[in-house]
């Protein structure tokens, strides 16, 4: 009998499916600094992108390779570039160019342990107020994090797309154990995926504004050598795109800046819920962490404790009405995650503090099990 | 020529003090893309931070103000994406070689197809006067008050050490050479390096009692040596001169044509 193969499955790592989600999503420009347990994103694309019309530079630091893919994004290219925690404090400089200047990009962290050089083999979750805040300034971010193998291509795509429509760097927190793990998968076929490209100016060049202030809060991008001769900068500027002092003109762009995001958050958040129709206990989880929440609450039901998952897929912007559609009826919340407790923290503040929220960290490098997740719900 | 026709008018003033030599090197800049008749639509000018930085703001072309030191690093990813732009940057001395110095000295490494005009003026200006990697030794500076301690950087040797396909140096009082080389930099298919030497008379002139811009220009003048005969010229001759002129032109495969290359044998490996 005739074995039937099915051309869409592979046996994919976490960094292999980012690499190749980026391919999918038209990603051609890619500049990276070797870091571990990143680096094999690096690797894929310097294989895959002479093949296939794309670029690769190794660059000569973490801040030189943030500065080149902002460079790249201007002259036209979805572009990207990945790191773990040391890299991610380097880059953060020009992150915020990125988001000043309104240029979509895409960085990727595969979290390790910290501070400093940390844990370089291990996982860590610890950097998700350095994603939100890493950068000087009032600015809006937005966040992803895969659970699986399969959502690390899913959510990469998902990032240039988002980095597009809303002209921002869009960082695509990953950890080890996800980056590392390796799961066979279907990939979608290419024509069922959604990909979104920057909106173009239909102006003249002369009646350009690369920073224009209407209904739609996102201006339009020319790419540079197009036709449309402007000025990026990453001072406090005004429509055209040009340094100003004038606190009303700063004060109009910034509003809309972080206005981009505030207005759009039920287009950028996604969650996923498992089991929360009549649960009394909330389990709150991401990343490669909500795998083993998703095993404790098996576990609970299986010992007739009413436990549900709510796994963020998105954390920046915070899933603040997520949460709150589900917490009230719970008796508690518990909230598993590789840091002493930064998601925590931000679930204290959105359910007011009115459940008792149990913590189960980790900063050790090893996973949080099942078990202690476990214990935690039915404790 | 029309220089307004390069200009942003409605820009002006520039931020430059009287005596200030950089718009003397801006001239030079938009004299030689005249003379080549590039159009402005294929010029990007890429810059970090400094006075030599705002040069973008100014001219009409594709620019790019970004952060400190990292002009280079933008510039590299831009060019990559868009090769027939001609990418220029404009850099200080504190910008190119001290916080900037790593991407500098790797893009003479990697020989990419990019032009870096260095306005040297020794100093931090556009911050009041913080001594730079070019200060020269026993000289003052807001944050060498008492002199300079550090050993200042040759910028143009830096590039030749590192590989860069064509270096030269000038003064803003030698305009024909000036020019000479900015035009020969931006026709080179590599990494090129013009630095021009300029007067801050403001943060570094007044502080160093080397008088207004007019005077230090003079200085230049009386002080610049040719490469030829500097290398006739014992070390003590040569202390406190300028050595001018044209320090490497070679032809050497670029990146993106080595870049081809490996598309081509990746190509083969996966036919």
């Amino acid at each position: 009998m005739e074995k039937k193969t099915n051309p869409n499955v592979r046996m994919w790592q976490g960094n292999v499916a980012c690499a190749e989600g980026a391919i999918a999503a038209g990603c051609r420009f890619f500049a990276g600094y070797p870091i571990t347990p990143s680096s094999e994103i690096a690797e894929v694309l310097a294989l895959r992108f002479p093949v296939i019309g794309g670029n690769f530079i190794q660059m000569e630091d973490e801040i030189a390779a943030m500065g080149a893919i902002i460079g790249g994004s201007l002259g036209g290219a979805k572009t990207m570039t990945a790191t773990s925690g040391p890299g991610f404090s380097l880059k953060q400089e020009n992150i915020g160019f990125a988001v000043m200047a309104e240029v979509p990009c895409v960085i990727v962290n595969v979290q390790r342990g910290g501070p400093s050089t940390g844990l370089p083999t291990h996982a860590a979750q610890s950097d998700v107020m350095q994603a939100r805040w890493g950068t000087h300034g009032d600015h809006p971010i937005i966040v992803l994090c895969p659970s699986s193998v399969r959502e690390t291509y899913d959510l990469t795509i998902r990032a240039f797309s988002l980095a597009e429509k809303y002209r921002m760097p869009v960082i695509l927190l990953s950890d080890e154990i996800i980056g590392h793990l390796t799961e066979k998968i279907e990939i979608p076929d290419p024509s069922t995926i959604e990909i979104i490209d920057r909106k173009k100016p239909t102006d003249t060049p002369e009646n350009y504004l690369p920073y224009k202030m209407d209904d739609s809060d996102i201006p339009a991008m020319a790419n540079f050598g197009e036709g449309y001769r402007y000025h990026v900068t990453g001072l406090a500027h005004d429509e055209t795109g040009f340094p100003t002092n004038d606190p009303k003109k700063i004060r109009a762009q910034m509003l809309r800046l972080n206005r981009k995001i505030q207005r759009f958050r039920d287009d950028i958040v996604e969650v996923e819920t498992f089991n929360t129709d009549d649960m009394d206990v909330l389990v709150i989880s991401f990343g490669s962490t909500a795998r083993s929440a998703k095993r404790a609450v098996i576990n609970a039901r299986e010992k007739d404790v009413k436990a549900g998952l709510l796994r963020l897929k998105t954390i920046w912007p915070f899933p603040d009405k997520e949460i709150e559609a589900l917490y009230k009826p719970v008796r508690k919340i518990v909230v598993a995650e590789m840091n002493l407790g930064q998601i925590a923290h931000e679930i204290e503040w959105a359910t007011r503090r009115e459940k008792p929220v149990v913590r189960v960290n980790k900063i050790d490098g090893e996973p949080i099990t099942p078990n202690e997740i476990f214990e935690a719900i039915i404790s | 020529m029309d220089y307004l026709y390069y200009l942003r008018e409605d820009k002006m003033p520039h931020i430059w003090c009287d005596g200030c030599g950089h718009g003397i090197i801006l001239k030079s800049i938009l004299r030689v893309i005249d003379k080549l008749g590039w159009e402005k639509d294929d010029i990007a000018m890429v810059s970090g931070i400094g006075c030599s930085s705002r040069t973008p703001g100014y001219v009409d072309f594709n620019t790019l103000h970004t952060t400190h030191g990292r002009a280079i690093a933008f510039a590299t990813g831009l060019k990559i994406v868009k090769p027939n732009l001609h990418v220029i940057i404009v850099s200080g001395d504190g910008d190119a070689t001290a916080i900037g110095g790593n991407h500098f000295i790797h893009a003479a490494r990697r020989n990419i197809d990019l032009t870096v005009i260095i306005y040297n003026n020794y100093i931090y200006g556009m911050t009041g006067g913080q001594a730079s990697p070019t200060t020269p030794v026993g000289k003052k500076a807001s944050t060498a008050p008492y002199g300079n301690p550090d050993a200042p950087f040759d910028i143009s040797r830096l590039a030749q050490a590192a590989g860069a396909a064509y270096v030269a140096r000038s003064t803003v009082y030698h305009v024909g050479k000036t020019d000479r080389y900015i035009e020969q930099a931006f026709l080179k298919k590599g990494f090129s390096v013009v630095e021009v030497m300029t007067p801050c008379p403001t943060s570094y002139g007044r502080r160093n009692k080397e008088g207004n811009g007019v005077e230090m220009m003079m200085f230049q003048k009386k002080n610049s040596v040719g490469v030829e005969r500097a290398q006739k010229m014992s070390e003590e001759e040569l202390q406190g001169k300028i050595i001018t002129g044209v320090f490497v032109d070679k032809e050497q495969n670029n990146y993106l044509q080595r870049y081809e290359e490996v598309i081509d044998k990746a190509k083969q490996i996966n036919q």
